[in-house]
Formats: structure tokens, C-alpha cells, sequence
């Protein structure tokens, strides 16, 4: 690898980890495509990609252990159903590579995905809602007010189908409700190679009633085990390059520091339409190579890297540019909490 | 990379994600101590203080 692609790499690392770190999601989704863009074959780019979010989510998960937001009953529930959907989703993967259909059933699954969260934040973030992020400051022991459980997660508590677990926040379900949302989960991440975090987290809190704080650290422990397997699964086939993840984790575990520390300091409010828009141009960039495959434009291609690069780089620098602002700013107050 | 192409199939699958396990702990504590040393300059650099 020479050392151009090295430091585009890290740097792409770099911008990513910025946002892993301050939305807590969206710490993998850019991997895969752009990947894909620069012609790696499916098989590298998901477990390349899968082998990303175990390196990120170890450092996430080490992070969040002190905080106490990480519920081991349901965590290892969870990833006996992620297990089984993983290898589903990778079994899935390997049969569309020998129809040689897999790059495009992948991207047009990416940009239906992206798309629809991308487009479901921006709504959210123009309406002042509470959609697409995660609360930082939140305690992990306090227990579940009812009015903030979800309409359809309580209607799937009231199935008691046994056995019956108790979960941290005083929250009761059905394990098979947990194992199904968690197989669902894993068929995604093994066919996509994503965590699956952006998936899981808001599925714990609106199927299953999980309160928030709990929902993202309990996610982030599973993804560190069902990126773990992933990735394991997807190396026994020669898919994982550690040329690619080594220097991606480099970065991302630096941006990961730099993002997280601007959670104390800046509006996440101010932030959230750019990721919204970040995720529609996600899902533009790999609509817009798949044009190129079928119109036999490779310059498309270019445009697409240049959509993903442009799109990480957009938000990563409002994040960045918002914090230093609010440093600036004779008021700050943020700064003693910043990691 | 790292000379683990000459192990088998799945050892070598295990040393993969070992090795990224390593360096994502390695990673988070030498950033970790970066941050200490460094990073209340950085703040008060950027701060204007």
C-alpha cells in the first residue's frame, strides 16, 4: 500500500471516529461503500469494514463500562440472536458474490437504508425533535418512567411469552422478542458490514422499551462481540485487510477522543441536520456509482468517493468548528468536562 | 502482513481479529495518556486563554 492511501486511510479514520464519537453511531457505515467505491471486492469491503467496528467498538465499550449503562443479561441475550443472523447475513453475502449479484443487492440495500434514516433525521432535526442521536449525559441506573416507554415497545412487553427476563431500568420482556429484534439485527450487519449500532440502538429503546443510556451501552458491548465474530468469519475466507483496518482504527480512535470531548461543549442540536444530510449523501454516493456500473461511467465512481469523503468531512468539520466556537465564546462552560 | 499468512484457515482468521484487538487496547491507551499530557495546552491553545 503506498503511502498516499495510507494517510487517506487515517485520515478517513480521523473523520469518522470525530463523528463515532460525537453521535455515538455512524462509526462504520461510511467504511463499506467507500470500499466499495475504490473497487475492493464485496468480500473485503463488508469484513474489512465488520473488522472496523470490532476496533471501534472495543475502545467505545472500554470507554463506557465505567458509566455503568451496560446490561450483561440482555447484551449476552442479544448475541446469541446476532449470532445466528450474522452468519444468515454472511451466508447471503457469499451466494450473491457467486451470482456475482452481491455489489449491487448491497448498495441498493445501503442506499434504501441511509436513505431512509438519513431522511428521517432531517425531518427530526427540523422539527426539534429527538430522533437520529443519543443523549450523553444521561444515568444508566435510574429506573423506567413509563410515559417515556415507546407505545409499540410496550405492546410488545405485554407479550409474555416465557421466559420472562427482567433488564436493567426495571423494563420485563420476552427473550424471544429480544432474540428475534437481535437476529434481525445480525442478518444486517453480516450482509451490510455495519455494527448494526444505528439499527440496534433505536430498536432496544423503541421495541423492546430499553431506556436510552442503556440501549447505547449495551449496543456497544454487543457490536464489540458481533463485530468480533464478523469479522472472524469473514477473515476464515481471506476477507479481512489489515492493510485498510489498521490505519482506519488509527484514526478513528484519535477522532473518536476529539468527538467525544466536543459532546460536553457543543449543542448536539446544532449538529443533527448535517448528520441526516451526511446520511442522504451517503446514500446519494453509492446511488450514484451504482448509475456509473450501469451506464459504464467509471468517472461516476470519483463522484461517488467525492460525495462519501465530502459528506464525512462536512460534518466532522461542523462538529469541529462548533466546538472551537464555543471555547471561544466568553461563556464556555464546557471545557472542565471534556475528556 | 505481521507473517500470519503461513498459519491455517481459522488460526489465522483468530490471529486477525486478535491482532485488531490488541491494537484497538493499545490505541486506547496511548491516546488515552496523549489526551492527559497533552490536551489541556490544546484547550487553552484553542481557547485563546
Amino acid at each position: 500500500m503506498s503511502a498516499g492511501m495510507l494517510a487517506l486511510f487515517v485520515a478517513f479514520g480521523v473523520l469518522i471516529g470525530i463523528l463515532f464519537g460525537f453521535f455515538g453511531m455512524g462509526g462504520s457505515f461510511l467504511v463499506t461503500p467507500a470500499l466499495l467505491v475504490m473497487g475492493y471486492p464485496s468480500r473485503v469491503a463488508v469484513g474489512s469494514g465488520l473488522a472496523f467496528v470490532f476496533g471501534t467498538s472495543v475502545i467505545a465499550t472500554l470507554k463506557h463500562r465505567d458509566l455503568g449503562q451496560v446490561d450483561y443479561k440482555l447484551g449476552i441475550s442479544m448475541i446469541i440472536g446476532t449470532t445466528v443472523g450474522l452468519e444468515v447475513g454472511k451466508e447471503i453475502v457469499l451466494y450473491l458474490e457467486e451470482l456475482g449479484l452481491a455489489g449491487n443487492i448491497i448498495s441498493v440495500t445501503y442506499v434504501l437504508l441511509l436513505g431512509g434514516i438519513g431522511l428521517f433525521v432531517t425531518y427530526e432535526a427540523l422539527k426539534g425533535g429527538d430522533g437520529g442521536g443519543v443523549s450523553h449525559d444521561v444515568d444508566g441506573d435510574a429506573d423506567v418512567d413509563a410515559d417515556d416507554i415507546p407505545e409499540l415497545a410496550k405492546k410488545i412487553q405485554s407479550y409474555s411469552l416465557p421466559p420472562m427476563i427482567t433488564l436493567r431500568g426495571g423494563v420485563k420482556v420476552s427473550l424471544w422478542m429480544i432474540l428475534l429484534v437481535a437476529f434481525a439485527t445480525g442478518l444486517l450487519s453480516g450482509f451490510l458490514g455495519v455494527g448494526g449500532g444505528f439499527i440496534r440502538m433505536p430498536a432496544l429503546f423503541y421495541l423492546i422499551g430499553v431506556p436510552v443510556p442503556i440501549a447505547v451501552g449495551t449496543d456497544l458491548f454487543e457490536i464489540m462481540f458481533s463485530g468480533g465474530i464478523g469479522s472472524f468469519l469473514y477473515a476464515q475466507s481471506g476477507g479481512v485487510d489489515l492493510s485498510i483496518v489498521a490505519p482506519l482504527l488509527a484514526g478513528s480512535a484519535l477522532g473518536a477522543r476529539v468527538g467525544s470531548a466536543a459532546t460536553s461543549i457543543v449543542n448536539e442540536d446544532e449538529i443533527k441536520i448535517y448528520f441526516g444530510l451526511m446520511l442522504l449523501l451517503g446514500a446519494l454516493a453509492v446511488a450514484v456509482r451504482q448509475a456509473g456500473n450501469y451506464l459504464g461511467m467509471g468517472v461516476l465512481d470519483y463522484v461517488s468517493l467525492a460525495l462519501i469523503l465530502g459528506s464525512a468531512l462536512m460534518v466532522s468539520g461542523a462538529v469541529l468548528y462548533s466546538a472551537v466556537k464555543s471555547m471561544r465564546a466568553p461563556s464556555a462552560t464546557g471545557s472542565s468536562t471534556a475528556d | 502482513m505481521f507473517g500470519i499468512e503461513t498459519l491455517g484457515g481459522n488460526v489465522q482468521a483468530a490471529a486477525l481479529v486478535g491482532i485488531v484487538l490488541v491494537e484497538a487496547m493499545v490505541l486506547y491507551v496511548g491516546y488515552g495518556a496523549l489526551t492527559a499530557a497533552v490536551g489541556p495546552s490544546v484547550r487553552k491553545a484553542i481557547g485563546g486563554e
